[in-house]
């Protein structure tokens, strides 16, 4: 038992006569890894008459693990290939027992698999299918959830109300802190950036019609879309993956509640009621960084900057900018819950599943804001 | 070796076992022996896992102790504690197999941390040790890819990955079809007798228990406190505790 008493771990294979093979193991083999089984190999796949028999000499074997145990496994399937008998009468009582137990059940023959890596050729074709049935699948997803919003118009939707209320309440004032502070310093560099080039004109007054403008038709509702793109998209597609890995979808959906009734919706409408209302607070916020560095480093009146800044927003770009927000909104919520449902069912899946909820909603506010930059130029708004 | 002379393996020292404010079990004191099969039974609820968490150092006392071979768990420092927890396998009740790797990859991760064996022998082991537990030719499927009585069996299959001198098993055999709940506990008993193990088993199969415990304590949530221990089939005959011989003659007796 003692380490300096250990034995070393010894195994011999000698052939004594032309149709046996012995293997003498000896020694002390716990936590010394697998006997090494090339010498039998050889032995048996030699060519001047094969051996017969293998047998086991034990009598120098003082303890054993299942290294030991994993080379007798061995040995008897070799044995089986090469149609040689393996006798194991001479091994350990309690080694038996257990290549007993590990025998007893077959092997799943038709179960068994390779390693599953497919070659480049097929790993590019697979993606390429991939990428197809991916926008195919992204339509079918809001085609599902468009049937759920036609049966909660309908009043037959097992949407919970309440399930509602606590996604706005979670997307909607939970994000006021971070929607404020990105806001707020994104007014502050409109108002420096524009600053120094109107200064080169001697326009200096037109920061606040500047700082206006940009934050209400575009960077309000951006920035908001992209701030609860990472912090809200990416909680839908986690939850809603992990509930896929722990088959709560599945529990749901037996009991006949749609599941995008009773996930989907919720969320698609708390995000989308929220997020017109984060991007007047968006602006407002922005506005007053704007009106901080105007009245604090350059020279106009807070009473200028207000009255300048009513006199650039028009109404239609108020509203183009809310309702772009109330867009973004819904999108990011499309495509958490999408990603979230589409999870595979391991951890991994949960963590990809995050990730390319928020690569694919900031790359869909982007593609839509710029849909909408060209559609109102068309329309003058 | 005899159980009965065998020196304490596991010793829990007046155990009291909290979550916050709430006590689930006072005053546990156990000695578990070198080489038998010790059995924790309790209805559902009354604290088994969670004693099995203290053992296992996932989960701090509120007072008392856990100790192996004499030596403290809880007082010992992080690297004390690291070597000991080596010392033990366990399965969890939920299996909780990583589910990204496939079941040969969960065998051989510990076996690669640990072992300092080459991939060749660790593939060999991998396989075995699935054998064992009846899963030949499912290496490469993955835990979601099998069914919950494979995925307990594979867990199994992990916890003897690095054959652990102490085995401790969250409800080996719930939710397993009669038959490999049967070869389980052969198994058991087996990985004690050949290996030298001494096993942790929580079960509240009545026939598991009769089949494979030396020894056994009976958890009472009413009372929070340890209602009986010794030798099942004994308890069964002998225990004058009407709660005691109901469980284990569910409630008929
Ligand atoms: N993480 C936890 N936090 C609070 N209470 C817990 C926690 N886990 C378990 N409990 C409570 O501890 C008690 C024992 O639980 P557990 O040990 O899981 O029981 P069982 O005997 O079925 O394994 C139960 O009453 C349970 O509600
Ligand atoms: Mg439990």
């Amino acid at each position: 038992m003692h380490p300096s008493a250990r034995l070393e771990p010894k195994v011999e294979v000698s052939r004594p006569t032309a149709d046996r093979v012995r293997v003498c193991l000896a020694g002390d083999w716990r936590r010394a890894g697998v006997p090494s089984l090339a010498d039998v190999e050889t032995l048996l796949r030699r060519d001047d008459g094969r051996p017969r028999v293998i047998e086991f000499d034990t009598r120098e074997l003082r303890a054993w693990d299942s290294g030991v145990l994993a080379f007798a496994a061995r040995c008897e399937e070799l044995g089986k290939e090469h149609g040689v008998e393996v006798r194991l009468g001479t091994l350990p009582e309690g080694l038996q027992r257990l290549l007993r137990l590990a025998r007893a059940v077959p092997e799943a023959r038709e179960a068994r698999r390779g390693s599953r890596r497919p070659g480049l050729v097929a790993r590019v074709g697979e993606a390429a299918q991939a990428t197809g049935g991916f926008v195919l699948d992204f339509a079918a997803f809001l085609g599902e959830s468009l049937q759920s919003l036609g049966r909660l118009v309908r009043g037959r939707s097992a949407m919970r109300w309440g399930d509602a209320l606590h996604v706005m309440q979670t997307t909607g004032p939970q994000a006021l802190g971070i929607v404020a502070l990105i806001n707020f310093l994104v007014g502050l560099i409109l108002a420096f950036v524009g600053a120094v080039q109107l200064a080169r004109f001697g326009a200096t007054m037109y920061v606040a019609d500047l700082v206006a403008v940009a934050t209400v038709r575009e960077m309000g509702c951006l920035m908001t879309g992209i701030i609860l793109c990472g912090r809200t998209g990416a909680a839908f597609a986690a939850q809603l993956g992990t509930m896929r890995v722990n088959e709560e979808v599945d529990a749901l959906a037996t009991f006949g509640f749609p599941p995008v009734d009773f996930l989907v919706l919720p969320r698609l409408l708390g995000l989308g009621l929220m997020m017109p209302l984060l991007c007047v607070f968006a602006d407002l916020i922005a506005i007053g960084g704007g009106f901080v560095v105007a009245t604090g480093l350059l020279d106009l009146s807070s009473a200028d900057y207000v009255q300048r800044t009513l006199a650039a927003i028009t109404l239609e770009s108020f509203l183009l900018g809310v309702f772009k927000g109330g867009v973004f909104g819904l999108l990011v919520a499309l495509v958490g819950c999408w990603r979230g449902l589409r999870c595979g069912n391991t951890a991994a899946a949960v963590g990809q599943a995050t990730t390319s909820a928020v690569v694919i909603g900031i790359t869909g506010i982007i593609a839509a804001d710029g849909v909408f930059a060209v559609v109102t130029k068309v329309l003058e708004i | 070796m005899d159980p009965a002379t065998a020196p304490s393996k596991i010793e829990i020292r007046s155990l009291t076992m909290a979550y916050g404010d709430f006590v689930v079990m006072r005053d546990i004191d156990v000695r578990i022996r070198a080489g038998e099969v010790f059995v924790i039974m309790g209805g559902s609820g009354c604290g088994k896992s969670t004693l099995l968490k203290h053992m296992i150092g996932l989960k701090a006392p509120a007072a008392g102790g856990v100790y192996y071979d004499g030596q403290s768990y809880w007082d010992a420092d992080e690297a004390g504690r690291l070597a000991l927890r080596r010392r033990l396998g366990v399965m969890f009740q939920q299996g909780a197999l990583w589910s990204s790797l496939t079941l040969a990859e969960n065998v051989a991760l510990p076996l690669e941390a640990f072992s300092g064996l080459g991939p060749a022998d660790i593939r060999e082991l991998a396989r075995v040790k699935l054998a064992l537990v009846g899963l030949r030719g499912f290496e490469e499927y993955l835990p979601a890819e099998i069914s919950g009585g494979m995925r307990k069996r594979a867990a199994l299959a992990r916890a003897l990955a690095l054959d652990p001198e102490i085995l401790l098993f969250d409800e080996p055999s719930a939710g397993l079809d009669p038959v490999s709940a049967r070869r389980l506990d052969d198994l058991l008993l087996e990985l004690r007798d050949s290996l030298g193990a001494t096993l942790v088993v929580v079960s509240h199969e009545l026939a598991s228990i009769f089949a494979i415990a030396d020894h056994a304590i009976f958890l009472d949530p009413e009372t929070r406190r340890v209602r009986a221990e010794g030798n099942p089939r004994d308890l069964m005959r002998g225990s004058e505790d009407p709660r005691v011989r109901e469980f284990l003659t569910r409630g008929s007796g």
